[in-house]
């Protein structure tokens, strides 16, 4: 077991670090959502509002050789990694100097550097990517683990049963984590599914399974030290449910039609942030000034990153179809 | 390439020239594997595989279960990772279940993460029709593999590119789908003892001529070659131009060729509806078009979902006498 796969430490330090990358992916999305009405960010833009203990409580426990698989509400797990805020918020721009080169966008980080395979904006799409990084991992002999995250509406998908059968049938070292925030865009759980349980339906294929509330960001990562280490130990998959909800809507044109003022507000009293936040101070292991300090460290790097945005370059169109190919130029 | 050979030719199938490709990349490379449906104890839909797995074991000659979305995927994430896999479909019917994960990941990563991932995977599969197989086992829908950027798609003809290609195409960064036509499996053409690797950027001129161009590739090459031979004992020279590289184009050598001749024929067992032959015929009004004496023709499949009885189904697809017969029309003859 490596340091990083024992129990959590509720030490000072450790706490406060997991309330500031909380707060961190929160203020930098609300400034997203500012600089979309803006029209400085445009496209598609899906925040990860609500759902922030999760990738938190996750990625950190990750080691840099790993590799994450993601979704198109990947902000979070992009800045938790340890892309720079500046690399993805060019990105959000379309700039040259994003993480992607500005091809990608919002639902589109990439970074080799980090082993960030990207935003994935197929539903479900990603997984058979995270099933083949891990068999990759299986056939050299190595100990990697592949963090696959996904929504609980890619359970529907034929891509998902696939990619269960073939990691538990080949026993690849892949944690699939199912972001369940009850919605898939408008559709409610239980409208879609016949088995609303998710993490039931990983044992069907003979993978271990734990369900945890994704609001809380001490259980997120105690449950993700497990899953990660038994990954590495067994080489063998495990799913991970984390039970959360969106605050905000499924993307900046959705109208909210589908569910009520009252359930959002509900879950909201006991979001990832006001909850740990509220339990830090009660135990006195931060203080209001901390978390003053936290906000006007994280405002100066927002304000950063939105400088080096507005800074960067649009590529010019003669590099249009760059990266097409290898080879650049090469005709159709 | 081809010229260069000089060791003993013997006489091999397709079939077997694919295999000898197979064996020859799991040996030269161990990043290489086989992966797909009933590649490995079955010994492959059409016995391209037979025997490999007693050689390689079953971790590279992996056998799938009927997951083509899960397991071409897997090809993608796999290739991202380092390894150079090489994924069968059955038929190309079949890999409309991976559509998915060829066009929107393999064909995608690298352009939408700015250069930084890419794809070297190369997916195989059968096509074509004549074994009567009906509507969902004998289409060629390569032609629509060909529209889309950031992947190379390729149709062996022969038995050195069946031998040959798929070296090449494990050498690409990008991701390669090679198409092989099911009755080229049991054709047996020289082979010569140290054949390896192709090059697949060109177009091959497989008869020379300055008549009319008929410009085809895969299955429907040799059909072509006998409508030249036929069109011979009337006097009648065409140049037979076997495409090789479906995308991207060869260009060069099909304008080379028209502005000789003149006179162009398409042969695609595609639809002939949006079809490769379309794109074709547009590429030499594009550039030849001063060059032209007389409308480019093209033989494509009927526009109908291949029938069961053969000879609905050879009525289905090019056939001799009609590349025969457009050709004729072309010189007006």
């Amino acid at each position: 077991m490596t340091a990083m796969e024992e129990r959590p430490r509720l030490t000072r330090e450790h706490v406060q670090e997991l309330l500031r990358q909380m707060m961190r992916v929160r203020m930098f999305e609300d400034k997203c959502a500012e600089l979309y009405t803006q029209e400085k960010i445009r496209g598609f833009l899906h925040l990860y509002d609500g759902e922030e203990a999760i990738a938190t409580g996750i990625i950190p426990v990750l080691q840099p050789e790993d590799r994450i698989v993601a979704t198109y509400r990947e902000h979070g797990h992009a800045l938790l990694r340890g892309i720079p805020m500046k690399a993805v918020m060019a990105e959000m721009y379309g700039k040259a100097e994003g993480c992607s080169g500005g091809r990608g966008g919002s639902m589109h980080l990439f970074d080799a550097a980090t082993n960030f395979f990207g935003g994935n904006a197929i539903v479900g799409g990603g997984l058979p990517l995270a099933v083949g990084l891990g068999l990759a991992d299986r056939m050299r002999n190595e100990t990697h683990v592949t963090a696959c995250f996904f929504g609980e509406g890619a359970v529907a998908e034929g891509e998902y049963h696939e990619s269960m059968n073939l990691a538990a049938l080949w026993g690849l070292p892949v944690l699939f984590v199912c972001e369940n925030n009850r919605y898939a865009m408008g559709t409610a759980l239980d409208r879609s599914e016949s088995e609303t349980d998710i993490h039931a339906k990983a044992a069907i294929y003979k993978i271990g399974s734990e369900a945890v509330d994704g609001m809380d960001v001490i259980a997120v990562e105690a449950a993700a030290r497990r899953a990660i280490h038994t990954v590495r130990e067994t080489g063998k998959p495990y799913f991970l449910e984390c039970r959360t909800f969106r605050f905000r809507a499924h993307s900046m044109f959705d109208a909210q039609l589908y569910r009520t003022k009252e359930e959002i507000e509900d879950w909201r009293k006991r979001g990832p942030i006001l909850r740990f936040q509220t339990w830090l101070l009660e135990n006195k292991m931060i203080h209001e000034e901390d978390i003053a300090a936290i906000e006007a460290t994280i405002h100066a790097e927002i304000d950063e990153a939105v400088a080096f945005a507005e800074a960067g370059r649009w590529e010019p169109i003669d590099t249009l179809t760059r990266h097409v190919y290898a080879t650049q130029g090469t005709a159709p | 390439m081809s010229a260069a050979q000089s060791a003993p030719a013997a006489e091999t199938t397709y079939r077997e020239a694919v295999k000898q490709a197979i064996r020859d990349a799991m040996i030269r490379d161990p990043r290489v594997f086989l992966m797909g449906e009933d590649v490995g104890r079955y010994g492959g839909c059409y016995a391209v595989s037979k025997g490999l797995i007693e050689e390689f074991g079953p971790d590279r000659i992996r056998d799938t279960p009927l997951s083509e979305s899960g397991f071409t995927g897997a090809g993608v994430g796999a290739a991202l990772a380092g390894m150079r896999p090489i994924v069968e479909l059955m038929t190309v019917n079949f890999s409309l279940l991976a559509l998915d994960q060829i066009l929107n990941n393999a064909a995608t990563i690298r352009h939408m993460s700015g250069g930084q991932f890419g794809v070297p995977l190369v997916i195989r599969m059968a096509t074509g029709a004549g074994r009567q197989l009906a509507a969902q086992h004998s289409h060629s829908l390569e032609g629509w593999y060909a529209h889309i950027p950031g992947i190379r798609v390729l149709a062996p003809a022969t038995v050195e590119d069946a031998r040959g290609m798929l070296w090449t195409a494990l050498e690409d960064p990008d991701p390669v789908l090679i198409f092989e036509n099911v009755m080229l499996y049991n054709m047996a053409g020289p082979l010569a003892a140290d054949a390896g690797a192709v090059d697949i950027g060109k177009a091959a001129v497989r008869r020379q001529g300055k008549d009319v161009s008929l410009v085809t590739y895969g299955g429907s090459l040799w059909k072509t070659l006998d409508a030249a031979a036929a069109l011979a004992k009337d006097g009648i020279e065409a140049e037979v131009i076997d495409l090789r590289s479906l995308r991207p184009l060869d260009d060069a050598t099909i304008m080379a060729s028209v502005g000789k001749t003149r006179r162009a024929v398409i042969v695609d067992e595609g639809w002939r509806t949006g079809s490769l032959a379309a794109e074709i015929s547009a590429r030499i009004m594009e550039q030849c078009f001063w060059s032209l004496d007389a409308p480019v023709g093209r033989v494509c499949s009927a526009e109908v979902p291949i029938p069961y009885p053969k000879h609905l189904e050879e009525a289905s697809i090019p056939q001799t006498p009609q590349i025969v017969a457009a050709a004729r029309a072309t010189l007006g003859r």
